[in-house]
């Protein structure tokens, strides 16, 4: 198969300056940025160990101007990067040297919430927690609650497929749009799903959901809301070991008992968490786990005192619930600023994404301390137990010759120990450019042609955010990557270098 | 009949004929009634290819050859209390799970627990080319390339031909109860809207010849508390619900020609010449006679939605799309089968 080789990138580079002469023709005064002090907040997103400057930022504020942007960038030639929020973890809206950064934010507006329906109609760059907020006075809320969700666009969710901590009950991003207006990069509009449950052929909603921006430009964003249940009730549970504590997660899902979010940090995450958000938590214990039930009140009892007498009997050293929703929230702030928190304790740090059976936690658990303590990199572990979703925060100093490369060398070793026991590479973050070389390890070469074949489907010259998400079959070949199963080379066919 | 994995010769048969540039037309369970255009080609069996390969209660997770009876893998979920959250319907006994996410079917529990395709984690298949791949996996959340196993849900094998399919589980409710009364369609659809925005234990929503069903399900206590709140005469038998899943029910059974209207759910009744049921807490509306094609595919244009003919005679069974977006999908199919050979015109012409 004959497929672009988006890491590249295209052989029209674009002049800086004509590109922005044109491009300010399109668009109002102030929405295209070039200048170097402007263009540096955009240089990188969450994932700051990128950075990279684009030839342009533009910011539009209705769907003719992305047209009219998308249209010019096509006829160049110039590759475009669209970004929401910026506080993707993967690099995905990292933008290209001779591109132009679309940033959606001003897309800012709640087109309409419709209570009957449960719906909302939302632009892309509207917040996370603004959809729950407009829900609210109907009894409503838009599930999915990445711990970014403050900032982080809906449009950004629908990109990475965002899941959160009440996403083991709820669904992730997928479970909860209804529908998606997209611009392909040569400018035609589409809409994707309906207010319906579905929609004829084939399902390219799905598709959408977690496409990293490379298939085409959210301009709007139908999502379900759902009702606020009428009690939550919040568990705290301690445990002398990460790994009694992961065998206690799975003995709660085993229960059939479906928590609204269960959560688990270890030691070094508690701390960390507890210095910064003063959550109460018990600051001796090897590993916390938060579990939250919902439902109704009856619902919540019932379940809490089934939950309670597992943890006990999985060991838990200490057993609280939440006596009120302070206390409630108080214990989920904890939780919920454990990145920045660990973020204090080192210079730098670095998040991983796994994901693998929930049986495997405690294994998975255990061959992360050996390798931390091989590579005398601490490592501390917040992340999704209950659907899996490791959060290994790697801590390190960039400004030590060679502490990044050996970061980014023990996140590989664990992504590959995910992968081994069934499990995947990100479970939520996505692989943008930071885990290209990791897909090398999910995926053969058959998958990663059609994926790339896919992404031709929707954009043939390859200029929507070229080189993330997939990597080339010539960077899976790479020895250094490679990977021998059984002897086997995986990319019989491709030249080595 | 026992398990056996026909992958190695499902994949000869799929090489050759893209060899040949000739179709396949692909039958799993054989005897379902599927809506789709008839496929002209040599029948491609899965209905052998089958076994559950994995299944470990505690991950509420299983992984089954596409060839496996849906009644089978419920019959085993059973003894762990688990079940299939999409209520694929089983309107033979020979339905196969693989059949199930192919078509995307989904039964009334699906407003409230999800479709087909929110509950697919990962597939095994062959596309057109005789190429094996295997796109998502067993664990609950996978961000990692793109969603093709969703994208094979509802593809009706015109993208690949599902070799294993991953599946979350559910646990089976703790207990359920089933509310009926009496009222006008036009009552029934108030209802439901006004149920959708409260906290309630419903796993069923529907309406059909003047009687609104509801069907709660969960806690004992807190289903108990909701049949008082809701009102309306506890029904003691549930095989209603199972008969609308499997589309046993007289109403189906007795259609000569049957549309599936899916709406948005809060738009008002079709009000066509035909008897109406509504299901999906008004998402998903059946029609039975003998209506206008054009009529219905107008009103649920008109309404936000789409149409298929179930059964009946016509050419087109699926609601046409429009030119960019057929396009895009054409494209989409010579991605994955691009001399036609998987169920070649079965969801359109053109695909
Ligand atoms: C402290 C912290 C906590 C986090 N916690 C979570 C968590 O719990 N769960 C989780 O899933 N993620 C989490 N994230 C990651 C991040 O917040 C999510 O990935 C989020 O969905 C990104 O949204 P954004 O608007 O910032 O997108 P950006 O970072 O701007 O972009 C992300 C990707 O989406 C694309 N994109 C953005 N907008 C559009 C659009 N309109 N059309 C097409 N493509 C678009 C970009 O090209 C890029 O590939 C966390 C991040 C931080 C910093």
């Amino acid at each position: 198969m004959d497929t672009p080789s988006p890491e590249q990138p295209p052989a029209a580079v674009a002049d800086a300056a004509t590109l922005c002469r044109e491009l300010r023709a399109l668009l109002p005064p102030g929405a295209v940025l070039s200048s170097p002090s402007e263009l540096a907040p955009y240089e990188c997103d969450g994932l700051s160990a990128y950075r990279q400057r684009p030839l342009a930022v533009v910011i539009p504020r209705c769907v003719e101007e992305v047209q009219a942007v998308l249209r010019l960038c096509s006829a160049r030639g110039v590759p475009v990067v669209a970004r929401g929020a910026g506080t993707g973890l993967s690099g995905g809206a990292l933008p290209h040297a001779a591109g132009v950064l679309l940033v959606m934010a001003r897309f800012d507006r709640i087109l309409s919430v419709d209570p009957a329906a449960c719906t909302a109609r939302v632009q892309p760059g509207v917040r996370n927690l603004a959809i729950s907020e407009a829900a609210a006075p109907h009894g409503l809320y838009y599930a999915p609650d990445p711990s970014s969700q403050i900032a982080c666009s809906i449009g950004g969710n629908v990109a990475e497929n965002a899941g959160g901590v009440h996403c083991l009950k709820y669904g992730l991003t997928v479970h909860n749009v209804l529908a998606a207006e997209i611009l392909l990069m040569n400018g035609e509009r589409l809409t994707l799903g309906g207010e319906g449950p579905d929609s004829p052929g084939y399902d390219l909603l799905a598709l959408l959901c977690g496409s990293e921006g490379l298939l085409g430009v959210i301009v709007e964003v139908t999502v379900r809301l759902l009702a606020r249940p009428p009690c939550a009730r919040l568990l705290l549970a301690t445990f002398d070991s990460p790994v009694r504590a992961g065998a206690a997660v799975a003995s709660i899902i085993a229960a059939g008992i479906v928590p609204a979010g269960l959560e688990m940090m270890d030691g070094l995450a508690i701390r960390a968490a507890e210095a910064f958000a003063h959550a109460g938590y018990p600051t001796d214990a090897a590993a916390l786990l938060l579990c939250e039930l919902d439902g109704t009140e009856e619902e919540c009892t019932g379940q809490l005192m089934r939950v309670e007498s597992l943890l006990r009997a999985g060991g838990a050293t200490e057993l609280r619930v939440a006596a009120d929703e302070a206390e409630r929230l108080r214990l989920w702030s904890g939780r919920k600023s454990a990145f920045p928190a660990v973020g204090r304790l080192a210079p730098d740090y670095y998040c991983m994404d796994g994901s693998i059976p929930r049986s495997r936690l405690g294994d998975v658990l255990e061959r992360i301390a050996v390798l931390s303590s091989e590579y005398g990199l601490p490592v501390a572990n917040v992340f999704h137990a209950g659907d899996g979703n490791l959060h290994p925060l790697i801590l390190y100093d960039a400004g030590k010759p060679g502490e990044l490369q050996r970061t980014e060398e023990l996140g590989e070793k664990i992504l590959a120990f995910c992968v081994e026991v069934g499990g995947t590479i990100t479970g939520e973050h996505g692989v943008g450019v930071e885990k290209l070389g990791a897909m090398c390890l999910q995926f053969g070469a058959a998958e990663l042609e059609r994926f790339h074949a896919v992404k031709e489907a929707f954009d043939p010259a390859g200029l929507l955010n070229p080189g993330k998400a997939v990597p080339t079959l010539a960077r899976c070949a790479e020895g250094r990557r490679m990977h021998v199963h059984g002897g086997e080379l995986p990319f019989p066919g491709i030249e080595r270098f | 009949m026992g398990d056996a994995d026909l992958g190695e010769q499902i994949r000869e048969r799929i090489v050759e004929a893209h060899h040949w540039g000739r179709g396949l037309r692909i039958v799993a369970g054989g005897t379902r009634e599927r809506p789709g255009r008839r496929v002209a080609g040599e029948e491609l069996s899965l209905g052998a290819h089958r076994g559950i390969l994995e299944w470990e209660p505690s991950e509420l997770v299983l992984r089954a050859r596409a060839g496996t009876p849906v009644l089978e893998i419920e019959a085993a979920l059973a003894t762990e209390r688990q079940m299939l959250g999409f209520e694929p319907p089983r309107a033979a006994e020979t339905a196969t799970i693989g059949g199930a996410v192919a078509t995307a079917q989904s039964g009334p529990r699906r407003p409230f627990a999800g479709a087909a395709r929110d509950f697919v984690l990962g597939v095994g298949c062959i596309d057109g080319t005789g190429q094996r791949l295997g796109f998502g996996g067993r664990v609950i959340k996978n961000v990692a390339g793109y969603d093709i196993s969703r994208l094979m849900c509802g593809a009706h094998g015109t993208l690949g031909v599902l070799l294993d399919v991953a599946i979350r589980l559910l646990p089976v409710p703790e207990c359920e109860q089933s509310l009926v009364r009496e009222c006008e369609p036009l009552q029934a659809m108030q209802i439901m809207n006004s149920l959708r925005s409260r906290p309630l234990p419903l796993s069923g929503a529907a309406w059909e010849a003047g009687l609104l069903r509801l069907r709660l399900e969960g806690a004992e206590s807190a289903v108990s508390r909701a049949a008082r709140e809701l009102g309306g005469d506890a029904e003691a038998d549930a095989r209603w619900w199972q008969e609308l899943r499997d589309q046993r029910l007289p109403f189906f059974r007795d259609a000569r020609s049957l549309w599936r209207v899916a709406l948005p759910p809060t738009a008002a009744p079709l009000a066509l010449d035909a008897a109406e049921l509504i299901d999906w807490c008004g998402a998903q509306r059946w029609l039975s006679g003998d209506v206008d094609a054009t009529l219905v595919r107008a009103r649920a244009a008109q309404l936000g939605g789409h149409a298929t003919l179930c059964r009946g005679a016509t050419d087109d069974p699926f609601h046409p799309l429009a030119p960019g977006m057929l396009a895009l999908q054409q494209r989409l199919k010579r991605v994955f089968d691009p001399r036609r050979v998987l169920n070649p015109g079965r969801l359109y012409r053109e695909l």
